[in-house]
């Protein structure tokens, strides 16, 4: 396989159309416009279309109506142009189809700043919409990961009939990086829509077809257990993360998405001080990945520095629970559309050891 | 190895063009590299900048408060960014729009009159091309032969555009030799 220099937001676009996706719709918002321009003219070298809709609504509308045809598809946006595709990633949830969603994300609240940013943690990994519905979440910290895990995501979301959303902001969006793209999937390896695409009537009057509304509290019941089912299997077999340096670690860090990449290099630096430095870098938020915290020696571990970039902290609650309470919390972050700096890093955890 | 390196200037001088080009040319060495552009509210005529961190390893961070090397385009950029060097660090200065000088001993300084010299070869778009060799003449971060190689594939479509822009690298080159 041949290597190659790629801006991440690229990188994502041609890992989906390698993936079998073959259907997007989007609206602009930088800085994940590069997204749209390339699929724009890439998809209909593979037989598969681009809309730039209207609107963000418009845009998570029609691929919550393709997506339930069986075509694999995809959207992607910004911060505040989520909020305007969250009920529409309801009604897909709800509906139980499969489908992408990338957020390229920036600070918030409102527009916010476009640079790199980690202020979308509890908006993607806890309520992207009213209802208690979760999406499977994963946040890359490599342009490699970004386009492994677009590439994947639409097998996720195939198999368990979800919407899979990939966190990710400006850094890595913006980067470039030597990559290695995986390769086009072929569509016979596929997994088969035929269980949940909805189809005509058949001569027996029966057709699939989609429901959102439960009009019954018993109705609704069926659902929201199934839904729970769901995300105690995605917690049993789905936890993803990277566990660095870990084996003999005496300070632990953690981070995820572009700040999982910023203290790689704190570890890194620390190490070569002298401090045995490791990171725990989630990658799946949801289900997250509490396993990964289990293995901490908390007889010698009594605290963890928790870096984010949120102002305030917010992935910090999930480490907490994952620990069981167990640690002192420092946070070292940065205000969405500040790129926490590796020094500020090393500076903190010396200071505070 | 690690290095990082920052390339600042007005935009339209080519400042992003030579920094996607030294990852491409890391990737053809077999390294990692990253490039990470300044982005956002950035104004014509204002400074742009981008970040390289080419490594034999894995790179964590793609922007670094304490640089490796800083290539300097104009004086704005020099000023705003030549208290980031490491000690040992590399300053490729553009003499011809830089005034000022490196007064840090511990780094150092290369004034390579950029525009000048890519206007004697007859073009003063290559300037960029021109502190493209510098950086790699001063530093050895990378074989020339690769950063050529890609020069040749970017900005030598033309039989003659080729011709300039080897010829520019080769004076940057040329430039720093002690």
């Amino acid at each position: 396989m041949s290597k190659e220099f790629i801006k991440g937001n690229e990188a994502m676009a041609e890992a989906a159309v390698r993936g079998g996706c073959r259907f997007f719709a989007g609206y602009p918002i930088t800085p994940q416009n590069d997204i749209p321009e390339y699929l724009s003219k890439r998809l209909f070298e593979v037989g598969g279309t681009f809309i730039q809709g209207e609107s963000e609504i418009a845009s998570i509308n029609m691929v919550y109506g393709v997506a339930a045809t069986g075509v694999r598809s995809m959207t992607s946006s910004s911060s505040p142009g989520l909020a305007l595709k969250s009920e529409g990633i309801s009604f897909i949830a709800g509906s139980r189809i499969p489908a992408v969603i990338i957020n390229v994300a920036r600070g918030g609240p409102a527009l916010g700043t476009i640079q790199g940013a980690q202020q979308d943690y509890f908006a993607s990994a806890k309520a992207i919409a009213p209802g208690g519905f979760r999406c499977f979440v994963v946040s890359p910290s490599t342009v490699q990961e970004a386009a492994d895990l677009v590439y994947e995501a639409f097998e996720i979301a195939d198999k368990y009939r979800t919407p899979v959303y990939v966190l990710t902001d400006g850094v890595i969006g913006n980067m470039m990086e030597i990559v290695e793209l995986p390769p086009m999937r072929d569509p016979e390896e596929m997994l088969s829509s035929d269980a949940w695409r909805i189809t005509k009537y058949n001569d027996d009057s029966s057709a699939r077809q989609f429901s959102t509304y439960r009009p019954t509290g018993e109705m609704l019941t069926v659902d929201n257990i199934a839904m729970a089912e769901l995300y105690e299997e995605w917690q049993e077999k789905e936890q993803r993360w990277e566990a660095f340096m870990m084996e003999d670690a005496e300070v632990v860090l953690t981070a995820y998405g572009s700040a999982g990449r910023i203290a790689k290099s704190a570890v890194k630096e620390l190490r070569a001080q002298g401090i045995k430095a490791g990171l725990i870098r989630p990658i799946t938020l949801f289900p997250f990945p509490n396993k990964a915290y289990e293995n901490i020696n908390y007889d010698k571990i009594d605290k963890i520095f928790v870096v984010e970039m949120s102002i305030p902290p917010q992935f910090v609650y999930d480490v907490e629970l994952a620990t069981k309470s167990q640690l002192d919390y420092i946070n070292i972050n940065t205000s969405g559309g500040v790129i926490v700096e590796t020094e500020s890093i090393v500076d903190k955890v010396k200071e505070s050891m | 190895m690690e290095k990082s390196l920052l390339i600042a200037g007005f935009g339209g001088q080519g400042i992003m063009l030579i920094g996607k080009m030294l990852g491409f040319a890391a990737s053809k060495a077999g390294m990692n590299a990253t490039f990470y552009p300044s982005y956002g509210a950035e104004q014509r005529g204002g400074t742009a900048n981008c970040t390289v961190i080419i490594a034999d390893d894995e790179i964590g961070s793609p922007v670094s408060k304490k640089l490796d090397s800083l290539i300097a385009m104009n004086e704005p950029s020099f000023v705003r960014f030549v208290d980031r060097m490491k000690k040992g660090g590399v300053v490729i200065v553009n003499s011809s729009l830089v005034q000022s000088k490196v007064e840090d001993k511990d780094v150092q300084a290369f004034y390579v009159p950029a525009n000048d010299l890519a206007q004697q070869l007859g073009s003063a778009q290559v300037a960029n091309v021109v502190v493209l060799g510098a950086y790699i003449g001063a530093t050895g971060v990378l074989d020339a032969a690769f950063a050529k190689q890609v020069v040749a594939e970017q900005l030598g479509k033309k039989p003659e555009l080729l011709e300039l822009n080897m010829k520019a690298f080769d004076a940057g080159m040329e430039a720093v030799k002690p």
